[in-house]
């Protein structure tokens, strides 16, 4: 198993509070455009897709599939980064945790735990089903 | 560009230190910008352009960086451009500096990069970001620990899960750099290096060794733009901008693809503007921060199909004398230097040196006529601004 790492703690915008109240909660939201229907990442106000600004907070499942990954070896505490392609669409940036690191595979099925930032704050990542 | 815009590159001088201890950053942009007027065979007074980059006076000194290098230089100017694109800054700046002077803004332009991350002891590759941190996408990015290796390093991943790309072809972008090194005095690895040498050096971020990585090193560079007139009144043959290309890639709000690039945008629109095709090309400078930059912008400027170029790199193809497409004969990024983390210009650089038939003779292209320079600036597996140049003898 791999070793926890110090997180560095994000730093939340007035508009993405919620995600990060969310998070501290246990829950993964997302981002989806009322008027094109699309979903994005990371989540912003304006849909990068068609530019509405009637983007809405949606819970995501919190399951989805390993895009890419790179495990750091020179590193104090070796780690994973990741791609991961949640189920509703959007890839996004993580880390993938609580397994060991030579185990990862691309196309590994994955869902979403909640790992503290150094000031406490609880941020998403994954670990393999 | 053909017919119209047309921009000439008369004055380039690369600096040859590797490591600056004794020497300021703006020191070093006043011998690199002295370097290139004097190759150019002008005078200071001659410069009424200059172009530089958002690093320009250090990146601590952000918007003031241009203005504090122009003070210190003593430039008198009309026109003065520092566009941002990280290490392809100063592709762009050479397809800017062409465009300004036909349309009249100025007649003789200077681009300089300088940088001394070596001396100042940056773990360039290894190092979480510590700048940007007020950006838009920093706290969804940061507190997952990326790094330049391990973000460049997950391309590579994706690359080799969809088209079975290897190691061992990977390595060969760097053994067929470190052939081209070995002839180069200032380089800072001249060993000649095999494909097991690279396989077995240590991994850095997964699945990229040591040797897959870029130096980190001082210095810097320079290169006088300037029009056709003054150009053939100068001493050196006229090496002609005759294509350019421009793209910025990014996340696509998370429709994220990382095995391509920008050069699948920025590629195409050189090649329409020079009207000519990879096929032409008889040399290459790619930018190449990692083994695996440089095999995903082959493919994405066509000299390969995608997913082919792990077989278009291996074998030697990329070595000058033996494969079809010479690349990087001063020994590139992998092995010759990476002033300011910035492979754009001496990208730049040893490809005016070919065009010129100065490269050193057991790498020069005989007869080159017609080459191409790429730069990936800033992170291939988040955001980066892709350049593609065209350069003619005349």
């Amino acid at each position: 198993m791999a070793k926890d790492r110090a997180i560095i703690p994000p730093l939340p915008f007035p508009e993405t509070t919620p995600y990060w109240e969310a998070a501290a909660n246990g829950k993964l939201l997302i981002k989806q455009c009322s008027a094109c229907g699309a979903s994005h990442f990371y989540p912003r106000v304006h849909c990068p897709f068609c530019f509405s600004d009637k983007t809405q907070w949606c819970e995501a499942a919190g399951r989805g599939t390993i895009y890419a990954f790179s495990v750091t070896r020179r590193a104090e505490t070796p780690y994973a980064i990741a791609y991961v392609t949640l189920r509703e669409g959007p890839t996004m940036l993580t880390n993938i945790v609580d397994c060991g690191l030579d185990s990862i595979r691309i196309g590994q099925e994955v869902r979403v735990v909640f790992k503290p930032a150094e000031n406490g704050q609880l941020v998403p990542m994954f670990t393999p089903v | 560009m053909r017919g119209q815009n047309a921009g000439y590159i008369a004055g380039i001088f690369e600096h040859p230190t590797r490591k600056a201890d004794g020497k300021s950053l703006a020191l070093l942009h006043a011998e690199v910008a002295k370097g290139a007027i004097e190759d150019a065979g002008l005078s200071k007074d001659d410069v009424d352009g200059y172009f530089c980059a958002g690093d320009v006076a250090g990146w601590d000194a952000r918007g003031a960086g241009p203005f504090s290098i122009i003070d210190y230089l003593g430039l008198k100017l009309r026109h003065l451009d520092s566009t941002e694109s990280w290490g392809s800054s100063y592709l762009v700046h050479v397809a800017h500096a062409a465009e300004a002077i036909a349309a009249g803004k100025c007649r003789i332009a200077l681009i300089n990069l300088a940088g001394r991350p070596r001396a100042d002891g940056f773990n360039t590759g290894t190092s979480v970001a510590t700048e940007g941190l007020s950006a838009a996408e920093a706290q969804f990015e940061l507190p997952y620990g990326p790094t330049v290796v391990n973000t460049y390093a997950m391309c590579a991943m994706r690359h080799m899960h969809e088209f079975g790309t290897t190691s061992e072809q990977l390595a060969w972008i760097k053994v067929a750099a470190s052939h081209h090194a070995q002839h180069n005095p200032h380089a800072m690895l001249r060993d000649v290096v095999t494909v097991e040498d690279v396989v077995s050096s240590p991994i850095i971020a997964d699945p990229l060794h040591r040797l897959d990585c870029c130096v980190i090193s001082d210095g810097g560079g320079a290169l006088i733009v300037t029009g056709p007139e003054i150009a053939k009144s100068l001493k050196h043959p006229p090496v002609r901008v005759i294509g350019a290309g421009y793209a910025p890639k990014h996340q696509m709000g998370g429709r994220i693809d990382l095995t391509y690039s920008g050069a699948r945008w920025s590629g195409p629109r050189a090649f329409a503007e020079a009207e000519i095709t990879p096929r032409d090309i008889q040399y290459a400078s790619i930018y190449d921060s990692f083994t695996i930059t440089v095999l995903i912008t082959l493919e994405d400027l066509g000299f390969c199909a995608k997913g082919k170029g792990g077989a278009f790199v291996a074998d030697g193809n990329l070595i000058s004398g033996l494969g079809r497409l010479p690349f990087n004969t001063d020994g590139g990024g992998l092995c010759n230097n990476h002033p300011s983390n910035r492979g754009g210009m001496t990208k730049i650089i040893e490809a005016v040196r070919q065009l010129r038939g100065i490269a050193h003779p057991k790498v020069q292209v005989a007869n080159c006529g017609l080459a191409l320079v790429h730069g990936t600036g800033g992170a291939l597996g988040t955001r980066h601004g892709s350049a593609t140049l065209i350069l003619e003898r005349e």
